[in-house]
């Protein structure tokens, strides 16, 4: 009867290993292999069954240290060791593997063995070199705003300091967190993106710190927070100023001590986690309305990266839409021979309230609607055609944090919406007189008509 | 024949570039021609150990886990490399005298008792 209860704990404990998709081994006290799953069987070319018994350094053949002294350490003391390191195989092929060592304890709390979780880190390690130049691969633009982008993310890739990422609504600042995690040390860890907007106050404390069983109506167990999920990689803290004052509080405590107390719980937990928070709001005013803690504020504040709004990106609504247009091409199937003159003359002169997100839906929706060929006009959702841009500039140039003045109202910096506004101006000083409004621009009259044709102003 | 065994304590090294000692063992007709060698290495490296190796002249290696690289350079130089050894270094060198010593040979004995002798 035993034997057959430890002969299904072993088939359990076998399926278990195996449905994790890294190396993993369970050294005895003596360092000796009581079995591998199937990826460490493939990694290291041995099977668990012949490898049963022997002692672990000669089938995992790493190189952490002689004479096995990391594992007899961890045996030791207990304390999680994580390492980079190689093993060589049977087929004499060296893998980079990050390897982490835990010890293992029976019910009593005796520590029984170590168990050896091996991570294939040959592709990250291959896209190593170039992690700096690769800082960019996902966002795309071309323009000075995003050239200017690209280089600071490349220097808050290489630091471990809090990061705070402004922007409008739909300019990508997830990508960019994303992104800045991937190309830091911490990008083989955990990247987790906490929605600060999302849930009520309650849950919210819940969900960033964790709670212990019993701590309210629901808490049947002990459940780990974001914070602690987290920990050696880095926590996504997005529409932060939506974040209640006591959670920021609490927030703040987190930054300065890398420590928390669960809800509900008694005992402190230490992390290790490199923050990155975002928002649309524009903070300082909100310190200033008394709504956003001015402490939090400096803490998270340490590194700022603005995301410039796609109005601003001049040439990039071309390189955004060539892309939009083959990928779409690709996900739904179709073959838009790229967009007509026209559309791309009236794509390229609105304004873009929603930023890289509404141009993205503009294309979606047109290749879904274009029959073939080149996509249109009438492709495109009719309010853009519509709709007159310039109140909509001047609503959105408004909101323009860093815009400055001209004759008294606030400009957007793109040419186009730029010409456009100078030409109405022009006709508004001149009292509709084309002549009289060409000539206070410069320009022939032609010159006018064909410009006013092209921003649909006649 | 010359043999040269990559060691730790008593048995075959783990890793070829990560020894600290080697075991030269000559012999003729299935029979050891004198008491085998031990050579301390200064520092541990696969380049430097291919160069003993040659130096030595020797005819075989046995080692653990070797890397592609070093084996393809010692079969080039017309060493023969028997690797993915794991036993007690005495019974490894009596088989291979008996010719009897493969590829991947894995002996009973190889747990912590005998390995943890060396540490």
């Amino acid at each position: 009867m035993d034997a057959d209860r430890a002969f299904q704990s072993r088939l359990e404990c076998g399926e278990l290993l195996n449905s994790i998709p890294h190396g993993v081994a369970l050294l005895d006290r003596r360092l000796c292999l009581v079995t591998m799953n199937r990826t460490l069987e493939a990694m290291t070319g041995y099977q668990a069954l012949e490898a049963r018994g022997v002692y672990g350094d000669y089938i995992l053949r790493t190189d952490l240290g002689s004479n096995d002294q990391l594992s007899r350490q961890v045996l030791a003391d207990g304390k999680t060791v994580a390492r980079d390191t190689t093993i060589i195989n049977t087929s004499r092929t060296t893998i980079p593997v990050h390897c982490t060592l835990s010890r293992l304890h029976d019910q009593q709390g005796q520590p029984v063995g170590l168990v050896m979780v091996l991570e294939d880190i040959s592709l990250l390690q291959q896209a190593g070199p170039g992690l700096g130049a690769e800082v960019r691969s996902e966002i795309i633009g071309h323009s000075q705003e995003m050239e200017a982008v690209f280089e600071l993310m490349a220097v808050l890739a290489r630091t471990d300091a809090a990061v705070l990422v402004t922007g409008e609504t739909g300019t990508g600042k997830d990508k960019i967190a994303e992104q800045l995690h991937q190309s830091s040390p911490r990008a083989r860890h955990r990247f987790v993106k906490v929605n600060c907007g999302a849930l009520p106050e309650a849950l919210l404390e819940s969900e960033l710190f964790g709670h212990v069983k019993g701590a309210f109506t629901g808490a049947v167990a002990d459940r780990a927070g974001m914070f602690k999920l987290a920990d050696k990689g880095t926590i996504f803290l997005t529409e932060i100023g939506d974040l209640s004052l006591p959670l920021q509080v609490k927030l703040l405590s987190v930054l300065d001590d890398q420590e928390f107390y669960p809800v509900g719980g008694s005992t402190k937990l230490k992390v290790n986690v490199r923050i990155i928070a975002a928002t649309h709001h524009r903070l300082r005013e909100e310190v200033e309305q008394g709504r956003f803690r001015e402490d939090l504020f400096y803490r998270l504040n340490v590194l700022n990266l603005h995301m410039p709004p796609l109005r601003e990106r001049s040439g990039d609504v071309q390189l955004l839409l060539e892309h939009f247009v083959q990928h779409f091409n690709r996900v739904h199937g179709r073959n838009i021979q790229g967009v007509s003159d026209e559309a791309r003359a009236l794509l390229e002169s609105y304004p873009y309230p929603g930023n890289v997100r509404e141009l993205r839906n503009l294309v979606e929706f047109a290749v879904n609607l274009c029959p073939g060929g080149q996509l249109g006009i009438k492709d495109l959702p009719r309010y853009l055609s519509r709709q007159p841009a310039a109140p909509r500039l001047q609503r959105t140039a408004a909101s323009l944090p860093a815009a400055s003045a001209l004759s008294g109202e606030l400009r957007p910096r793109a040419w186009p919406e730029l010409e456009r506004q100078q030409i109405v101006d022009a006709l508004l000083a001149s009292g509709g007189n084309r002549t009289r409004a060409a000539a206070a621009l410069g320009w022939g009259r032609t010159t006018l008509w064909r410009k006013m044709i092209k921003y649909q102003l006649v | 024949m010359k043999i040269l065994l990559t060691i730790r304590g008593d048995f075959i090294a783990p890793r070829f570039d990560r020894i600290a000692e080697v075991m030269i063992a000559s012999c003729y007709d299935r029979q050891l021609l004198e008491e085998p060698r031990s050579i301390l290495l200064a520092e541990s490296s696969a380049e430097k150990l291919c160069d003993l190796a040659l130096k030595e002249n020797v005819d075989m290696v046995i080692c653990g886990a070797i890397e592609e690289q070093h084996y393809q350079y010692l079969r080039w130089k017309k060493v023969r490399v028997i690797d993915s050894v794991i036993g007690p270094h005495e019974r490894v060198l009596e088989m291979a005298l008996g010719e009897e010593l493969a590829p991947g040979t894995l002996l009973a004995g190889v747990d912590s008792v005998g390995a943890g002798g060396c540490l």
